[in-house]
């Protein structure tokens, strides 16, 4: 896709967000912190899908959490159409909230088990009394159910009597009601069977056409990330690794350890399985709260060097491949930064 | 914004396949929504626990209103040269003490003793879920507040409290009781109101909301409350039964009501000395089957409620 001459619907600069380590009872004092998110910028622009990758604990729900404006960054900046949004409140937020939906991870706590179907998806016109009048509202949810594939007759069951297919059904039809334009989803298949992933992706992708739908699909299923994306980025201990379009990541990989993260996938081919080449990443993630110096990936790399331990290496299209042609140039925040193909195409 | 957002079209033919698929897993007769209170219902009406005790609490209720539908006689007349006596035509129950008969004494007893647990239960309940629900709600140094203050109140223990401060109080009638227990008894459930509140606010759902642009008044009173309430309830209906229960201790130790006020607790006491017990041990043992029976009434009510509502059990 080419996004040259687009405007960002949605820019982060510098989003940082730690949590306080906190001792004693009364009298709290800090005695750390749990670096989430540590520095992140990217650009969400109109239309497009932007996948987030990456292992459990790595950041990626408090990203979404603090693009909804549920946690408070520690710094930096959520510009919403050039606007930034984390120094709002009153007024100004509910009218911004309008326009960022959510889509969670869960479906079977996403939803109030005490309130119908119908009020559920009611909800954002009660909170926003402007969105819809209020002799139109019960048609417009049973509008919301068909869109998502549900029957309309459905508007007065409560959560416990759907699947988790139809959960999540139904809590798209909630993100939807408003008529946002992004919807953050937070691991929004991850809950679900193989199968019923699949109808609710190609819900989400409809719906995307039919809307114009900006996404942040947030996942750590690697298929169905690129499935669904244009853009993918990948994070680490609260940093961007690498980010560029599904076909630079997936196909082009330079940081090793998008690299390493992509040799695990599962290859459906068992000779081609035979030939790739698995990269066993060794040790645990270290502790967001004393991640290492310079670059978070360091103590698991196996070309880690000196230089990775006292630089911390920029989020940028890496010095060696700058006079590269093709999708080998895009940014990753690697010194040693180099192709090398793991996933048999 | 584009004009067609506002009027998605119908969905495509596959979603409405994939729709009528996914019926087929949900039974399909219109009448099944219901929602977890009903199923609680459901579950209750079956429950041979809960219908003894709620008939039990409702024969209970129904005296306590209007004791004069079962017992003619008035509690406070009494006949001297009767003192003691045995079971007798009219008046199987015997006489006490006083001569007054036992049944009417027995019957006209439950409406103090249900009259203070209702009203103590009713106090607590408020105390305590509006402590405990604040203190989880708001989190931070309102909840460090609110917390060590219950814990300063759970240290107390219930009954030395409740002596020491009726001893102090000259009023008389069930109130000084009932504001007694409403006082010192909260902190139970000011906690079990602050773990179910944090609980509740975890949920996605109270974050939804969050996200939609809620206030505090909608999360609290609509996601929040309804899904916090059942243990409130389940410990409240307990604690009713206990309550009770205290009320008799505190009469039978003197500092709760006082004659001429009619509760068991009261007659408890009177009957209970040595010499009376041994030559007419019945004086004793109506009001105390009675009140036995009470507390175990609303303590079965509260322990098939809370069976209901588990969702674990479901």
């Amino acid at each position: 896709m080419a996004e040259t001459a687009r405007e960002p619907i949605l820019e982060v600069r510098h989003l940082v967000k730690h949590f306080p380590l906190t001792r004693g009872v009364l009298f709290k004092r800090q005695v750390g912190a749990v670096k989430a998110v540590d520095d992140i910028s990217f650009e969400l622009f109109r239309g497009e899908t932007l996948g987030i990758v990456g292992e459990s604990g790595c950041g990626k729900s408090t990203v979404a959490k603090l693009l909804m404006n549920l946690e408070q960054p520690t710094s930096g900046e959520i510009l919403y159409k050039g606007e930034d949004i984390t120094k709002l409140s009153g007024r100004a937020l509910k009218a911004v909230r309008r326009n960022i939906q959510m889509v969670f991870q869960d479906p079977y706590t996403s939803l109030n088990p005490r309130m119908t179907v119908g009020d559920i998806i009611g909800e954002p016109f009660e909170i926003h009394p402007e969105a819809a009048p209020k002799g139109d509202r019960r048609a417009k949810v049973r509008e919301l159910l068909d869109v998502v594939g549900l029957n309309p007759e459905y508007i007065n069951r409560y959560p416990h009597q759907f699947s988790g297919g139809q959960r999540q059904r139904i809590g798209i039809a909630r993100g939807l009601a408003l008529n946002p334009e992004i919807i953050i989803c937070d691991e929004p298949v991850s809950a679900l069977d193989v199968s019923v992933q699949a109808q609710v992706i190609n819900l989400m992708e409809r719906l995307q056409d039919e809307f114009e739908l900006s996404y942040l699909f947030i996942a750590h299923d690697l298929s169905i990330v690129r499935h669904i994306s244009d853009r993918v980025g990948v994070m680490y201990l609260g940093r961007m690794a690498e980010i560029g379009t599904d076909r630079e990541i997936y196909e082009h990989p330079t940081h090793p350890y998008t690299q390493a993260l992509l040799s695990a996938v599962p290859v459906p081919d068992p000779e081609a399985r035979d030939r790739r080449e698995r990269i066993i990443l060794h040790g645990d993630v270290p502790s967001p709260a004393n991640p290492p110096s310079g670059c978070r990936f360091r103590t698991r790399c196996w070309k880690a060097e000196q230089r990775c331990a006292d630089e911390t290496p920029l989020l940028a299209v890496p010095e060696v491949l700058r006079d590269a042609e093709g999708p080998v140039r895009h940014p990753s925040a690697c010194h040693f930064a180099e192709e090398r193909t793991v996933v048999p195409a | 914004m584009p004009e067609q957002r506002d009027t998605p079209g119908p969905g495509p033919l596959a979603a409405r396949e994939e729709a009528a698929a996914e019926a087929m897993t949900v039974s399909s007769s219109p009448e099944t929504a219901r929602s977890l209170g009903s199923d609680a219902w459901h579950d209750l009406r079956r429950n041979p626990i809960f219908i003894v005790s709620g008939l039990l609490i409702l024969f209970l209720v129904v005296i306590a209103i209007h004791p004069s539908l079962i017992a003619t006689r008035d509690p406070l007349f009494c006949e001297l040269g009767r003192s003691l006596d045995g079971p007798a035509p009219g008046h199987w129950f015997g006489f006490d003490a006083q001569g007054c008969d036992v049944y009417t004494r027995t019957v006209y007893g439950a409406r103090a003793s249900i009259a203070v647990g209702v009203c103590a239960t009713l106090g607590v309940a408020l105390i305590g879920a509006v402590v405990g629900g604040l203190a989880g709600f708001y989190g931070g140094i309102w909840d460090s507040l609110l917390s060590r203050t219950t814990d300063i109140f759970f240290a107390i223990p219930l009954i030395l409290g409740a002596i020491v401060f009726l001893s102090m109080i000259t009023l008389t009638g069930i109130w000084p009781v009932v504001l007694v227990i409403a006082a010192l008894g909260w902190p139970q459930i000011a906690r079990i109101a602050r773990g179910a509140v944090i609980t509740a606010k975890q949920h996605d759902y109270v974050q939804a909301a969050r996200a939609l642009g809620a206030g505090n008044g909608r999360m609290l009173l609509r996601h929040i409350l309804p899904n916090a309430v059942a243990p409130v309830i389940v410990m409240s209906t307990i604690m009713l039964g206990t309550f009770i229960a205290l009320e008799a201790t505190l009469s039978f130790l003197g500092v709760g009501l006082q004659p001429p006020t009619v509760s068991w607790g009261v007659d408890i006491s009177a009957a209970s000395d040595g010499m009376q017990f041994r030559n007419a041990p019945h004086i004793l043992l109506y009001p105390a089957a009675a009140l036995s029976v009470t507390v175990l009434a609303f303590i079965m009510m509260g322990d098939a409620v809370r069976d209901a509502l588990d969702p674990k059990l479901r």
